[in-house]
């Protein structure tokens, strides 16, 4: 993947989230969000395999960046609006920043809930054999749930097509991955005979490749496999403050996967994209505070 | 429909074959389907041969294969999840409170989510206290969640095609001992009348002429056979009896509607599940809501609140039986 498009792609993400916290400062967003500053280059490499003409994606709790790296490049004065509750945004409002539904891109707040909906959806394409495959995003938390163990089961019994993307960030909320999980979880698929593909480095290039690579493997043997990778939050898990050891977090920022991409850039290059992407962004905030608020309209 | 004398069972295998003949994108998943065996009540029989791509039979994981049949739903498929036993509905429950109820309103566009999640409910068979429980009264009051309830007056095939053309998240609630049960009334002494609501209600009199009755029951379910059997005893002995039977349990409004054309003050409402916090609960509020100055009189025959003994002698005095009805109306006169 060519180091502008993934800088671009990247900064992107980065910039939406650090406006989103501080819009809500401003109290332009209210309620809660989860931000995926520092796991950008998951989003950025798994989400450029995804076939936007067909591929669904369903995201959960903590989806911006999944989205903005796929179905949503174009539409972030729209999921501006949406995470501010205004008619204009994706979902009109209703949805907020954990229930995003566009085109083939759909997310949930629950944890391991949506990892049986999007192997459903996976067998839905199957028996219309569509070629579509399902990527579904899980974090280490998520492990704790049955019934994600219980999809693993099926979807390899049943031969479903899906990407399980796990995004190993090494915390759920407050608790750290040795405090919940017994085992590793990059093996949790060995059990269910799913292969794994494996990427520890949190670096865009590489990630896209082993996606390049789990992604060709689902198209071409129409199984299910499990992309692993590790990255890290370099925000808290939603807006309050962050109880992790503040070295802990300053080690990771140094080698914050955006700044290592920006650095394969002429500095010229990164600034251009930077001053376009951040003006957009501004641009497209400011329309979505001037938006009108969503009213209760009864969808029956 | 064709309406042979054929019993419920077979009224909703043959719906379901008929849905699968008629439409190529519709699937059944559920736990033991296959035949031979057919399912643990063969509602499902042959249709793992005849249909063989489009009949999934899981492992045991109800959450999962609800979980899976709602995704499918929003991608285009039809589709029947069976769970095997209604007492496992519980392990559902997530799937179906905060996947399948709220994805149709979530996204700020109406999203049709064609499932149905068919189970088998009720006792009186000795299965014990985890097998022969009536759990819908836990799914009431889910918005986005429609539950219907057959019973043996109004065909449960049609009824079955009619939730799987609803193109919405409807719980199919199948109580067990109206499986061998003929369709429709066994006796000519009653008069009965079928609502054209989407989900059909039965209402029963035993005396038309009567402008007023002892008693009106309020009912739906497995009891359709005992409340049968009640009213033409009753009208034996000159006590007047007319009745509604309701299929779509959570539409509170439809039943409130047709109970304002019930005969009597004296309102009896039966039902196979615990007595606190249940349907007929649900329904006694909404009318006293009304303040409308009705003199209504509220009678209620549940299940104890209590497990379901697997003494088979235990549970019948837990449950609803002629008995205890027969007596409550007694007390009522």
């Amino acid at each position: 993947m060519k180091a502008e498009l993934a800088y671009q792609k990247m900064y992107l993400i980065r910039k939406f989230e650090e406006k989103c916290f501080e819009l809500f400062s401003d109290g332009h967003i209210k309620g809660t969000i989860h931000t995926c500053i520092g796991q950008e280059a998951v989003a950025v490499g798994v989400g450029a395999n995804v076939n936007l003409e067909k591929d669904i994606v369903f995201s959960n709790h903590r989806g911006h960046g999944h989205f903005l790296a796929t179905y949503g490049e174009r539409k972030v004065f729209e999921l501006f609006s949406e995470i501010m509750g205004k008619q204009s945004g994706l979902c009109h409002g209703y949805g907020g920043t954990q229930h995003i539904h566009y085109k083939n891109f759909y997310s949930n707040g629950i944890q391991g809930g949506i990892v049986p909906i999007s192997t459903g959806m996976a067998l839905a394409e199957k028996h219309k054999n569509s070629k579509a495959l399902t990527v579904t995003f899980l974090g280490d938390g998520t492990f704790g749930e049955g019934v994600v163990y219980e999809s693993f089961n099926i979807a390899s019994k049943w031969s479903l097509p899906v990407v399980f993307c796990i995004e190993n960030n090494f915390y759920a909320q407050t608790t750290p991955v040795e405090m919940a999980h017994s085992g590793k979880l990059s093996e949790r698929g060995l059990l269910f005979g799913i292969k794994t593909f494996k990427d520890t480095s949190n670096n865009i290039t590489s990630i896209y490749n082993t996606a390049k690579e789990a992604f060709a493997f689902v198209r071409t043997k129409g199984i299910p496999v499990i992309l692993y990778t590790e990255t890290y939050r370099l925000s808290p898990h939603s807006k309050g403050d962050d109880f992790r050891d503040k070295k802990e977090i300053d080690k990771m920022k140094a080698i914050d996967p955006l700044i290592t991409v920006e650095h394969q850039l002429e500095e010229n290059d990164a600034n251009k994209i930077k001053v376009k992407i951040d003006i957009m962004i501004e641009e497209a905030a400011k329309k979505a505070i001037e938006s009108t608020k969503s009213k209760f309209v009864d969808l029956n | 429909m064709k309406r042979n004398k054929t019993n419920c069972l077979k009224d909703l295998n043959a719906a379901l074959h008929s849905v699968f003949e008629d439409n190529d994108n519709v699937i059944l998943i559920g736990e033991d389907l296959f035949d031979p065996y057919g399912g643990a009540f063969k509602v499902t029989a042959g249709l793992s041969t005849k249909f063989p791509d489009r009949v999934h039979s899981s492992p045991i994981s109800e959450a999962a294969i609800t979980g899976i049949g709602i995704g499918s739903a929003m991608r285009g498929q039809k589709v029947i999840v069976e769970i095997m036993f209604g007492d496992f509905i519980t392990l559902a429950f997530d799937q179906i409170v905060n996947h399948a109820a709220k994805f149709p309103y979530i996204y700020g566009k109406y999203l049709n989510i064609p499932i149905v999640i068919r189970t088998p409910m009720g006792g009186y068979r000795g299965y014990g206290p985890t097998h022969s429980q009536s759990l819908e009264k836990h799914l009431l009051g889910i918005p986005g969640i429609t539950v219907v309830a057959i019973n043996h007056f109004f065909s449960p095939g049609q009824l079955l095609l009619n939730a799987i053309d609803a193109n919405k998240p409807v719980i199919f609630v199948e109580n067990k001992t109206l499986y061998p049960m003929k369709v429709g009334m066994n006796n000519d002494k009653l008069n009965i009348k079928t609502t054209d609501d989407y989900f059909p209600c039965t209402i029963l009199c035993n005396n038309n002429e009567i402008e007023k009755t002892d008693v009106s029951i309020i009912s739906y379910g497995g009891v359709s056979k005992i409340i049968e059997l009640l009213m033409v005893k009753m009208a034996n002995e000159e006590i007047w009896i007319d009745c509604i039977f309701v299929t779509e349990i959570s539409n509170i409004e439809l039943t409130c509607d047709l109970i304002e054309n019930l005969k009597s003050e004296n309102l009896l409402f039966i039902e196979e599940g615990t007595e606190k916090f249940n349907w007929s609960s649900g329904i006694i509020a909404e009318l006293a809501k009304k303040n409308d100055n009705k003199e209504y009189q509220y009678f209620s025959i549940s299940a104890m609140d209590y497990i379901i003994p697997a003494s088979l002698d235990a549970e019948l005095e837990v449950l609803p039986s002629l008995e205890n009805i027969k007596n409550q109306i007694m007390e009522i006169l």
